[in-house]
């Protein structure tokens, strides 16, 4: 089981940095919002993941509201790029 | 180990192997709609399938139920937003990376951003 | 504002106040007596103001047949995100990047805004597509490999399927 839970951490790690290069190098503001945008949706199954780890259950209702702001605050942006704010 | 581990620890290491793709996928993609394609695909089953993974392996129906909360709330608002996105983008004056040689037929939002006067590119 | 009679303002109350209990009850994951209490107070309370707002359908949505349909659409849908996700997991594996991206559109039957929405969400979750933008009944489609530029036949391959289903739904 730890292996399992190891090996997927690893795996989420990688991924983040490959979107954290995005986000650093996107030519435009879009690309670096769809980074932000795939960043919190790993860190949400990441909080969650480690909810289960401590066996803290608090940590899942962060993991929403961290969805749901996360959520809200791309929408703003696209509202915004689109000139309707 | 139980049988609830077991599929709790199947679903989680397939959900991580989703969101490593989602991410390897927004860094390779050529333009942001193959990204935002990528992105809100690969990402959204990872996590989907991970949270499943980690409330069955907890195997609680407390955790269970919140789990379901925010797979249903990931898969509500994920495709929500990188709708949004695409159309900012596309208002925005970025035009689609197209590969053939036909490039007015592969492009038939165009004729919407020229006609309706409520979709305007933006001025940037 | 369209003008409803009482029996239509009943049956969007009563649909909107059994959705916004399931939500509270799973927010809370409880069945102590004094939450389900303050629930069933606070979810009442806000669906009697937002009648007109927060709804998408009267009391006919709960009937058996329709609530068989969306359980039969969950299942047409997963079948839909998993081959998605093995499809994007190729074309990001594979080192030259298979694809052919454009922009199509077609045309649905469907009526409601709610209709349509769903559809363009299981739209963008489905084998490479994106939904760009909705105008009246026209969909404007972001595809990772066009095959057709033909309305119809882009329609047949893209959202025929989840149409069906949701034609008996809403």
């Amino acid at each position: 089981m730890e292996y399992i839970i190891y090996l997927a951490f690893a795996l989420m790690t990688l991924g983040i940095i490959f979107a954290a290069i995005r986000f650093i190098k996107g030519p435009t503001a879009g690309d670096r919002v769809v980074a932000l945008d795939t960043l919190t949706t790993i860190s949400v199954s990441a909080l969650v993941l480690l909810a289960a780890i401590f066996q803290r259950f608090i940590y899942v209702d962060v993991a929403l509201v961290y969805g749901v702001l996360g959520f809200i605050g791309v929408i703003v942006i696209a509202r915004y790029l689109e000139g309707a704010l | 180990m139980t049988y609830y581990e077991i599929i709790g620890g199947i679903l989680i290491t397939i959900g991580s192997i989703f969101l490593f793709l989602g991410g390897l996928g927004i860094y390779r993609m050529p333009d942001i709609f193959n990204r935002l394609q990528a992105g809100t695909k690969a990402t959204t089953l990872g996590a989907m399938s991970l949270i499943l993974g980690v409330g069955i392996m907890e195997g609680t129906w407390e955790w269970i139920l919140k789990s379901f909360v925010i797979i249903v709330y990931i898969a509500f608002s994920n495709p929500i937003s990188s709708h949004a996105l695409a159309r900012a983008t596309y208002l925005r004056g970025h035009r689609p990376y197209i590969k053939s040689e036909d490039k007015e037929k592969m492009d038939a939002y165009r004729e919407v951003v020229e006609n309706d006067p409520k979709r305007k590119e933006v001025e940037v | 504002m369209e003008t409803l009679t009482f029996n239509q303002k009943l049956g969007r109350f009563i649909v909107n106040w059994i959705f916004l209990m399931l939500v509270w009850i799973m927010f809370t994951t409880t069945f102590a007596s004094h939450e389900i209490l303050i629930g069933l107070i606070t979810t009442g309370l806000i669906s009697l103001f937002s009648i007109r707002l927060f709804t998408c359908c009267n009391i006919s949505i709960l009937s058996p047949v329709k609530i068989f349909w969306m359980i039969w659409y969950l299942g047409v849908f997963t079948v839909a995100l998993i081959k998605a996700n093995l499809d994007v997991a190729r074309r990001v594996i594979s080192p030259e990047l298979p694809i052919n991206p454009g922009i199509v559109k077609f045309k649905t039957k469907l009526k409601t805004n709610y209709a349509k929405m769903v559809l363009a969400n299981s739209i963008t979750l489905t084998p490479g597509t994106l939904s760009i933008d909705i105008v009246d009944d026209t969909f404007y489609i972001h595809w990772i490999d066009v095959k057709t530029t033909n309305p119809e036949e882009a329609f047949k391959e893209i959202a025929e399927d989840f149409e069906k289903v949701l034609l008996k739904i809403f």
